[in-house]
């Protein structure tokens, strides 16, 4: 009687089993050949007169040519936003809270448009900048705009009230979302804004400044200045700034903090990280593979928060790693306006030469590199997702932060060597912890010193929720209740 | 610790001797993770693929009170060819009955290839003595059933009983002779993922060659997250013993498109190897008739009235 076979002999059946490249279309934005600074509410020409191209990491095609803002430039811009303030900080705080309102909506109206620009200049996978960077956007914008007219509330009893112009610098791995962070609560608290982006992702903030037009955000509350890292020196040396933001490399978060020593101007720093994915033997281990992952190649690991060193205990090592590389081998790596990509490509050949220095260090001091075999396209800039085994603690690879989809996979004994060799770092921005055990998390997340430690997840972000780190990792809350006190002084 | 769980007798290793873990499964992962594989776009060739696939690996299925020898005989006619305007479309799987309409199926059947499913202990509760059960399990082999779908006593298993579970797929194994046995877990009624893991690792030690999700008589029936919770026990079972075996969803798997996205999850989560009706199949009474749609649109490139399309 006919049971079944089990051996599978025959049928080379998945010769057609691929994925569609399922192209996001990019008819949707319409880049200018050359965009001006946005100051005063209007594009001006740079007094610098000087241009630089930005390029698509994916195809290296230039997509528009951006100003370079020099001293004068960032000395107009702050003029127009201190210009700005003098009005906008005495409007009722409710009428505040509608702009921010008309922001978020025209935030979600544009998406898609948003979405695709991001992916395009920078590089990031369109499902993680249609899922993640521009719903998040939305809703930080959302979620201030609620706080706007309750600040007398957030601070019972400490007369809260607006700084003045503050200088903002944010970076290139998430350049809406984090303009969105910076932006969002300054302006719920009456304060106006010059902004730097990055200097590789300059154009989702350049078509915020549209997106300021149609929302109605009076001129000169938001100013954009593109350019860089002179720029963004300049405008941290600017007269008449109030407060400076800054979310980059701990390098420069130094260099800023040498530079405003002795001024009287509070700083909020979000640097950079080398966070520790924890997972216990009794956690449930396939999840905890997809949250591995989803913690160091998510945005191809340019996240300053990427669990990048990843503490296995040891009875489950073997087993794990095997998982993981599997998991790893069906990553796809390519086009980033493709929706089936789950790795895009590295936001620019500087970072990619870091990237190439920092694992062949890791070859060097005798690491064991795992890529799963991907063919990685030929224009662009592209690294295959990466694991190493056998890493000492005492590794560049296991000390540096390498913001690249690079994993560094140590063990660990017992819960409280766990704590000691996750909280053995220069950083303390974030930690994982897996497992099953409530009360486990409860328990190290005391003793973890880093500003987030998720629980049987990772990479989770809320408007609602401070984020900021511990050490070398900065210092200053953004989000939550806690993301209106950067903005605020207090009679 | 979750490993602590005794684990029946014949999943202990060869070789070391080593317990293998029980496991825990974190709902909102899991849940997150099929919502994510259930967007991925397959292409066009694929598709065709995919869906010629889908019809290949179908148990059709009719368990009614209503059940008649003439519906048995025309749901079989319909599995031999699912498409009559289109000789190419390949028969089903199997077809899936009642024991006491085993002998039609396999008469109607009699030089295809389509096998013939019968479930059997007292589906679809469950709730009858052993002897009763395994007497029903005979029956079916004896009229001539391929393969026999089983279900759980799911009243043993929620009270703690686990051993009890095992003992009875053991023994419906042992009953089942050459016939294919694939264990139901009834996993609307388990509560937890948690709870379909252990159940899917005791129907397996048990002796299963297959393991399936429901009956169709509860709802939530097969969910895309349930199916990829137990075909991560069905890796996990095959990395650690070279076990190879099968997956069945079955109940509310209506459309072409959410074949393919269980598909998808399959073929992500145990790889190629497992796409093939051997070792993977759908439980369905309704889905055969939007697949043919969409067959015969990515053939034609255009929609038919679903009523060129016979309801047997």
């Amino acid at each position: 009687m006919g049971a079944v076979e089990k051996p599978r002999d025959a049928l080379p059946v998945t010769a057609g089993w691929e994925y569609a490249s399922s192209l996001e279309g990019r008819e949707i934005v319409s880049f200018e050949e050359r965009y001006g600074l946005f100051i005063g509410g209007d594009h001006v020409t740079p007094r610098s007169r000087s241009w630089f191209t930005t390029v698509s990491p994916s195809t290296e095609e230039p997509l528009a040519e951006v100003a370079q803002a020099g001293p004068r430039d960032v000395a107009l811009a702050v003029e127009a936003a201190q210009e700005a303030f003098e009005r906008w900080s005495t409007w009722r705080p409710a009428e505040r809270a509608k702009v921010l309102f008309r922001i978020a909506r025209v935030l979600q109206e544009r998406a898609r448009e948003l979405a695709v620009a991001e992916s395009l200049d920078g590089g990031k996978p369109i499902k993680e900048s249609r899922d993640v960077d521009l719903p998040l956007a939305a809703a930080h914008f959302f979620y201030y705009a609620g706080w706007a007219d309750k600040l007398e509330y957030a601070f019972p009893g400490r007369r809260p009230r607006p700084l003045g112009v503050a200088a903002q610098i944010v970076p290139w791995n998430f350049p809406l979302l984090m303009l969105a962070w910076k932006i969002a609560p300054a302006l719920a608290c009456g304060n106006t804004v010059v902004l730097k982006p990055a200097e590789t992702t300059p154009l989702t903030a350049l078509l915020f400044a549209d997106v300021c037009r149609q929302a109605e955000v009076p001129p000169g509350v938001v100013n954009i200045v593109t350019g860089d890292g002179s720029t963004g020196a300049h405008l941290v040396r600017a007269d008449g700034i109030a407060k400076v933001a800054f979310t980059g490399s701990t390098e420069v978060g130094k260099a800023i903090q040498r530079e405003l020593a002795g001024r009287d101007i509070p700083l909020t720093l979000e640097l950079g990280g080398k966070a520790a994915n924890i997972v216990f033997d009794d956690c449930a281990l396939d999840q905890a593979v997809e949250g591995i992952v989803n913690g160091i190649y998510f945005n191809q690991g340019h996240v300053c928060c990427a669990g990048s060193r990843l503490l296995v205990q040891e009875s489950i090592h073997d087993q794990l790693v095997r998982k993981l590389k599997r998991r790893m081998a069906t990553l796809r790596v390519g086009d980033p306006l493709d929706k089936n990509t789950d790795v895009g490509a590295i936001n620019s050949k500087a970072q990619l030469d870091r990237i190439t220095e920092l694992v062949q260090s890791g070859t060097d001091e005798g690491a064991e590199l795992y890529q799963p075999p991907c063919r990685l396209p030929e224009k662009g800039w592209w690294f295959a997702p990466t694991v190493f085994t056998n890493v000492a603690q005492s590794h560049r690879i296991a000390q540096e932060e390498i913001f690249g989809p690079v994993l560094s996979v140590l063990t660990f004994r017992t819960p409280d060597e766990a704590v000691e060799k996750a909280n053995n770092t220069m950083y303390g921005l974030s930690a994982g912890v897996w497992t099953e055990k409530g009360s486990r998390i409860l328990w190290m997340a005391d003793r973890l010193r880093s500003g987030v430690v998720w629980g049987n997840t990772f990479n989770r972000f809320d408007p609602a929720s401070p984020f900021g780190g511990y050490k070398e990792s900065g210092f200053g809350r953004e989000g939550g209740r806690h993301g209106l006190e950067a903005y605020l002084r207090f009679e | 610790m979750s490993q602590a769980l005794a684990l029946p007798r014949t999943l202990e290793l060869p070789g070391g001797g080593r317990l293998p873990r029980v496991g825990a499964v974190d709902a909102v992962a899991l849940e997150a993770r099929a919502g994510e594989l259930a967007k991925r776009s397959i292409k066009r060739e694929s598709k065709v693929f995919a869906l010629e696939l889908a019809i290949r690996m179908m148990d059709l299925t009719t368990l009614e009170g209503a059940d008649t020898p003439g519906k048995v005989r025309a749901m079989s006619a319909k599995a031999v060819h699912p498409d009559p305007a289109d000789p190419t479309v390949p028969p089903v799987a199997a077809v899936c009955v009642y024991p006491s309409l085993v002998p039609v199926a396999r008469k109607a059947l009699r030089g295809t290839t389509v096998k013939v499913a019968s479930v059997a202990t007292a589906f679809p509760s469950g709730q009858a003595p052993l002897d009763v059960k395994l007497a029903d399990v005979r029956a079916a082999v004896e009229a001539g059933a391929h393969e026999i779908d089983m279900v759980i006593d799911r009243g043993a298993f929620l009270s703690g009983r686990i051993g009890h579970v095992y003992d009875e797929v053991v023994a419906v194994k042992e009953a089942c002779r050459d016939a294919h046995l694939k264990v139901i877990l009834e996993t609307g009624e388990l509560g937890t993922y948690d709870a379909v893991r252990r159940a899917s690792l005791v129907a397996i030690a048990g002796g299963a060659d297959f393991i399936k999700t429901s009956t169709g008589k509860v709802s939530p029936a097969a969910t895309l997250p349930v199916t990829l919770c137990m075909l991560e026990v069905i890796r996990d079972v095959h990395d650690e013993t070279g076990l190879v075996i099968g997956m069945k969803p079955a109940g509310g798997i209506r459309t072409a498109k959410q074949a393919i996205q269980y598909l998808c999850v399959l073929h992500e989560t145990l790889g190629p190897e497992w796409l093939t009706p051997d070792l993977f199949r759908f439980g369905a009474s309704s889905l055969l008739n939007d697949v043919l749609l969409q067959l015969r649109k990515q053939r034609t490139g255009i929609y038919r009235s679903p009523d060129e399309f016979t309801l047997d």
